[in-house]
């Protein structure tokens, strides 16, 4: 039961044939057996988590109210704001703050009836590309426990690819929904900028950010997508336009799609496995009717050190916040204003979130700003302006979601550079704002590869229609990771 | 290139051990060097992209809406007081 899809789900719990309890139990069962080993949450929930599920039978027995994610079980990732109940943002810092509200996305599932389980791991502040920067612990890929489920929202791709909930919600300002998903093995969307509310997700880099699902098919996000998109007053930068029925866009057809394959992205420093997953992902879009050609796109190779100067800049500024004042951590060592600020955050951050800090800070310092700052501000014109020429003659754009398939754990630790690296193919799409999904393509060493589809602003509906076309043609996303037969000696549920 | 790291520290308001102020100074070192690769681009006359949507300003009513409860905010506070945040004295 906790390795079915929502939509499964949805019909048995419509035809009465089980309960919300009963999946909420077998997915607590579920993580009971395996989470020693993968450790994709920080916080669970089960009596709160329970107590919703109830709730949600008594909908489903009386047939009011009743939507898609009624009684489904979701995990949610920790840098989003749930009332009562611990969000850390796997932060010493933030290790003890209860948000007095919660996020439109947490509120809006709570209306739609589904059942939160607990909230998932993720680097710092969803500041990595592994989960090796999580100030509590590091998240295994469920496919190989030796590697990493990629990051940020590592704890969310983990919990998904290992049955631990049904489905879930990550963050990506870089590819922090991306990466970890074609890590693992599972969907991931990155929905246009302002398609969903911010509002409650702890910011990181506030131009760049933007939650999205997590899930084991097409239809699955899709169906999340329908809850959680949409204006909210509360985000400023929400877009306030119509949202159509994702549902409606699962046709499976590719008939006259123009494909643009990105040639930079197929070239150095990609593994010859991924390139390989990627070309018969081409050729199955031709046989199926549409039309694929390759596209340069030149200044995506300044994308990474654009985003690793406009990114800390704006994380240095959010993160100013966490002074020890108001919420979260305050050393003990506070003797004057000034040393408890020191103090409190030297304390409070781990590594990387200092380098951040540190890196932001530089690029926007005085005698620095213009040469870093506005400079990479710049090309992130010139590099939105390289999607706007692409899209002209393409539907949709498609590349590898990663350069290789997961690492091992420890291996990209020692040199942040390399690390940085791992996001080439996400980055440009978070800087044009540009929505964009990643699916299972096909396995390296019995590791997943990722097929990344990116669309034009707000051009959700086409990235679903060719993600699923692509699904309903292969059955890589069937494929369960072998780690999940070591439990099979508990009960079949 | 060298960096003051210790300048920006105290603009970041973080304390770091002499250790870290080492090793942050060399990695930033690299970190920026590969930055300037966008040097290479030329980039005069283009305009800044400081948001993927052109937005301007959005505004709303002026009307009072309830705000979370003050208790469950103050009870987030490392130090209080009858309601209020207690910080160390600022002025002498």
């Amino acid at each position: 039961m906790n390795s079915s899809t929502a939509h499964e789900l949805h019909t048995r719990l419509r035809n009465k044939e089980i309960s919300s309890v009963e999946i909420t139990e077998a997915v607590f069962r579920r993580i009971e057996s395996v989470e020693d080993k993968i450790k994709s949450y920080v916080t669970l929930n089960k009596e709160f988590a329970l107590a919703a599920a109830r709730e949600a039978d008594k909908k489903l027995k009386s047939g009011e109210n009743i939507g898609p994610l009624t009684g489904i079980p979701i995990a949610i990732k920790d840098n989003m704001c749930t009332k009562g109940i611990l969000t850390t943002c796997s932060s010493k810092i933030l290790a003890n703050f209860l948000p007095p509200y919660n996020a439109t996305v947490v509120e809006k599932l709570k209306e739609a009836g589904a059942v939160a389980i607990g909230k998932t791991n993720l680097d710092e502040f969803a500041m990595g590309s592994s989960t090796e920067n999580s100030g509590f612990h590091t998240t295994r890929n469920p496919w190989n426990i030796e590697t990493v489920p990629g990051g940020s929202s590592g704890g969310s791709a983990a919990a998904v690819a290992a049955g631990e909930c049904i489905l879930a919600l990550g963050s990506d300002t870089g590819g922090s929904i991306r990466q970890p998903a074609s890590f693992c093995g599972v969907v991931g969307l990155k929905p246009t900028y302002g398609r969903v509310s911010r509002y409650g997700l702890v910011a990181f880099a506030s131009s760049l950010d933007q939650i999205g699902p997590i899930t084991k098919d097409v239809t699955d996000a899709a169906i999340l997508m329908n809850v959680i998109a949409g204006y909210d007053p509360s985000d400023s930068t929400s877009a306030d336009l119509p949202i159509p029925d994702y549902k409606k866009a699962l046709v499976a057809d590719a008939k006259r799609f123009r494909i643009g394959l990105i040639s930079d992205l197929m070239g150095v420093g990609i593994d010859e496995n991924v390139k390989k997953a990627i070309k018969d992902a081409a050729r199955l879009f031709e046989k199926l009717g549409a039309i694929v050609e390759e596209v340069p796109l030149p200044t995506f190779e300044y994308a990474v050190p654009t985003y690793y100067i406009i990114a800390p800049a704006e994380a240095s500024s959010n993160l100013a916040r966490y002074d020890g004042v108001k919420y979260g951590h305050r050393s003990k060592e506070a003797p004057d204003l000034l040393s408890m600020y020191y103090n409190t955050r030297r304390e409070g951050f781990g590594p990387e979130v200092k380098r951040r800090i540190m890196l932001g800070t530089y690029a926007l310092s005085a005698g620095y700003y213009d040469a870093y700052y506005l400079k990479a501000l710049k090309v992130r014109t010139l590099i939105k302006q390289d999607f706007e020429k692409a899209f002209k003659r393409f539907d949709v754009l498609i590349s590898p979601t990663a350069p290789s398939v997961a690492f091992k754990i420890g291996e990209k630790t020692a040199d942040p550079l390399s690390m940085y690296l791992s996001d080439i193919a996400t980055i440009p799409v978070n800087l044009a704002g540009l929505p964009a999904i990643s699916i299972p393509c096909g396995f390296a060493n019995g590791l997943p590869i990722g097929l990344q589809i990116i669309g034009e602003a707000f051009a959700e509906e086409k990235l679903f229609q060719i993600a699923y076309t692509y699904e309903q043609n292969t059955d890589w996303h069937k494929r369960k990771p072998s780690f999940a037969k070591a439990s099979e000696g508990k009960p079949k549920l | 290139m060298k960096i003051d790291v210790e300048h920006v520290a105290r603009l970041a308001r973080l304390g770091l051990s002499d250790e870290e102020k080492k090793l942050y100074g060399e990695q930033l070192s690299r970190i920026l060097e590969y930055a300037e690769t966008l040097n290479r681009l030329k980039a005069e006359g283009i305009e800044p992209t400081t948001h993927s949507l052109s937005m301007k300003n959005i505004f709303r009513e002026d009307k009072v809406i309830p705000c979370s409860d003050i208790d469950s905010i103050i009870a987030n506070a490392p130090r209080e007081e009858s309601g209020m945040f207690v910080v160390p004295r600022i002025m002498e």
